[in-house]
Order: C-alpha cells, then structure tokens, then sequence
C-alpha cells in the first residue's frame, strides 16, 4: 500500500521535474535569442531543415483537404440547396482550425521528430559534451536557431496549407462540381473576416509552433544518451506535440470564438 | 550538403511563398478589400424589434453595402433597440428623412439594413438619428396574425351563414 504510494507519488514528481527542466531549457533557449540576431546563418540553415523540407508534405496534404472539404460540403450543402456558400464553409473551416492544426500535426512528425532525434544524436555522440568542452554554450548554439526557425516556419506552413486548402476546395467545388464561379469567391469574401477569421489562425498557428519546437527540442536534449532512449524521446515527442496542439487548439478556439 | 547559396535562395522561397500565401488569405478570401474600419460616420436608429440582426450585419442601399451595424442597445426608457451603424466616408449625400428597415437575405439568410432615400435636403451627418424605421419581420408573430385573420375570417362566414 505505502509502496504503491511512494510510486505514484515517485511518478508525479518526476513529472513535475521534467516540467520545470522544460521551462529552465525554454528560458535558456530565449536567452540565447541575442547572440543569434548577429548570426543569421544558423537561422537559415535550420528553416531550411525545418520549414522548407516540410513544404511538400504541406502543401500536398492541403490541397487535398482542401478537395475532400469541397466534396464533402458539396454533398451536405447541396441538400439545402445552399451550395453557393461552399467557399465560406471550405475557408472558415481551413483558416480557422484545419490549417494551423492540421500543419502543426503534420510539422510534429515532420519535423519534430527530426529535430528530436538529431538533438538526441547529438547527445548520445556526446557532441553536446564535447562544444560545452569549447567553451561553447550548446543550449544557445545548437537549440535556439532550432526553435525560432520552427516558430517562424510554422506559421508560414500553415498559411501554405490554408491558401492550397482553399484552392483544391475550389478547383474540385467550381472545377468538377459546378459551383459558381463568382458566389464561391463573393460568399467567402463577405462572410471570412480578416481579424476574426485570419488573424486568430495566424496567432493559432504561432502558438503551435512554439509548442512544437519546444517539445521535440526538449526531448531530444533530455533524452537518455542511448540508441533506445532517442528513439523512445522521438515517439513521446509525436505524441506530446500532437496531444498538446489538440488540446491547445480547443483553449485558444473557446476564447477567440467562445464568445 | 547542399551548397550554402541554395540553401539560402530555397529559405528565400520558402518564406515568400508563405508571405504570399498569407497575403492570398488576406486579399482573396477576407473581407479586407470591403472593410475599412473606423472610417465613415455613425448613426442612430431606433427599432421596436431587430429580430436577430447583428454587429457588423450589413447597411445597404439600393442592395449596395454602404456601411456595417456598429453597436446594438437597449433603450431603457422606451424598451427601444438602439442600433449605431457605421457608414463609409464616401456615402455622405444621404437624406435625413431616409426610411431604414430590416430585411432578411433569403428565407434563412442573415438580417442587413436597407435604407430607402428620402426627399430632404439635409443629409445625414455624425450622430443623426433616423427617425423612420420599420422592425424585422418575426416570422412567428407575422403567422400568428395570419392565423388570427383567418380565425375572424371564419367567425364572419359563419356568422353570415347564421
């Protein structure tokens, strides 16, 4: 009984470390944004293994959600004669949820488990050790162009994602289905709104990407130093990041459109 | 590894392309091009009844949006709506004397304000009211009356048959 205790409560302050080291590496990766501002070639680099390797995956998952969402609400609109409004029904349902989640889930195990399993690499090669060894912090070498590169490509991911959306929406509703030309573009034009609709997927999405950035490059810096322990922080990362988008994504959608 | 100019050039792209993709939702499916917030006017009417009219429902006139509802109250004192719309700078040659009623786009579309011109001189300015207003149409209440005509319709029949 008293055994059973101490294990729970052994487990709940292990979490409760892991928490705290999650914040102490987040405080120091932001810490290191200075010495990064001067040396914008480390940025670079890392949006382009973050953002740019992730394009096609991106755009070619978007569009195609996009065309399921045509077809789809094509099947249900038209039942009330309302097919005219397919544009609002494929855009809002883009811009405001599946865009910024969809990418942020896609960008987990795209890039979030590369990002995790290469910083966990490098610890068990003891690459880290061995620039501490120089003299060189490797928390603001190695982790900070790696998270602000997810923070900056997460976002444009998913504007991607949401533009190509809308677009297979439209070539399969106006395309294949007939819809109106005119009425899919006019309805969404009059019915999205900028701040309301955009703009809260925009910040969504910003959020996202922290989240993500964070959690993969956490788990591949707490990793334990062996093949089985990165692989073990590669699956937590997907499934963390996964879970905390999900769950963030009702939080920020009950106050931006809870009202 | 790719070469260091690549790199760069495809980091490029990438984010123009998310810029333009960003820019696409702004322009082409948003309603940017039609809002032009905090510009215009503000004026005042009062409805007995605004059905289910809302913030930012559409002013139009002559079917042309001209304006957007601004702010809904209440009129404690005579259990009045009090609706603020907002009307673009550009529309200011609109009769005092303009008659606003609330329609409804289609039969389940959402309700707008459509303003019929009067024949004065003096136009609307910042802060007028209209004082001419007709409320939504409740379409239980119009059933209601259609029932109740009936109902005395068919009281007078029977008393003619008496």
């Amino acid at each position: 009984m008293l055994n059973a205790l101490a294990q729970l409560g052994r487990v709940g302050i292990g979490m409760l470390e892991r928490l705290g080291r999650g914040h102490l590496l987040l405080l120091g990766i932001l810490r290191g944004l200075p010495d990064l501002l001067p040396r914008p070639g480390l940025l670079i680099k890392q949006i382009y293994s973050v953002g740019v390797l992730s394009i096609l995956i991106i755009s070619v998952s978007g569009l195609f959600v996009g065309m399921v969402l045509g077809l789809q609400g094509y099947y249900i609109l038209s039942q009330f004669g309302a097919e005219q409004t397919l544009g609002v029904m494929v855009a809002a349902s883009l811009v405001r949820e599946l865009g910024p989640v969809v990418a942020a889930l896609l960008f987990a195990g795209r890039a979030g488990s590369a990002l995790t399993a290469e910083i966990g690499l490098m610890k068990a090669t003891e690459q880290l050790s061995g620039l501490e060894m120089m003299a060189v912090d490797p928390i603001r070498r190695v982790l900070t162009p790696r998270f602000f590169a997810g923070f900056i490509s997460m976002p444009l991911l998913a504007a991607l994602f949401s533009a190509l959306g809308v677009l297979g929406g439209y070539f399969v509703g106006v395309g294949l289905l007939g819809v109106d030309d005119g009425a899919f573009w006019a309805q969404m034009q009059a019915k999205i709104d900028l701040y309301e609709d955009v703009f809260n997927g925009v910040i969504k999405s910003v959020v996202f990407g922290l989240v993500c950035s964070w959690i993969a490059l956490f788990q591949g810096f707490d990793a334990l130093p062996t093949s089985e322990g990165v692989s073990r922080a590669t699956t937590r990362t997907v499934v963390h990041s996964s879970l905390a988008v999900l769950g963030l994504d009702f939080i920020l959608t009950a106050l931006m459109f809870g009202d | 590894m790719i070469q260091n100019r690549t790199i760069e050039i495809l980091v490029g792209a990438f984010m123009a392309a998310g810029l333009v993709a960003f820019f696409f939702l702004a322009m082409q499916v948003s309603n940017l091009s039609a809002s032009n917030n905090g510009e215009g006017y503000e004026v005042t009417a009062r409805f007995d009844n605004i059905g289910s009219l809302k913030v930012r429902s559409p002013v139009t006139m002559a079917g042309v949006r001209i304006g957007r509802v601004s702010e809904i109250g209440f009129d404690r004192a005579t259990y009045e709506a009090l609706v603020k719309m907002r009307i673009e700078g550009q529309y200011n040659v609109i009769p005092e004397d303009s008659f606003a009623k609330i329609f409804t786009a289609g039969l389940l579309g959402e309700q707008y304000i459509g303003l019929d011109p009067g024949g004065s001189e003096k136009y609307l300015q910042a802060g007028s009211e209209i004082s001419l207003t007709q409320s939504a149409l409740v379409l239980e209440e119009i059933i209601g009356q259609f029932l109740f005509s009936k109902a005395e319709e068919g009281g007078t029949l029977e008393k003619a048959n008496d």
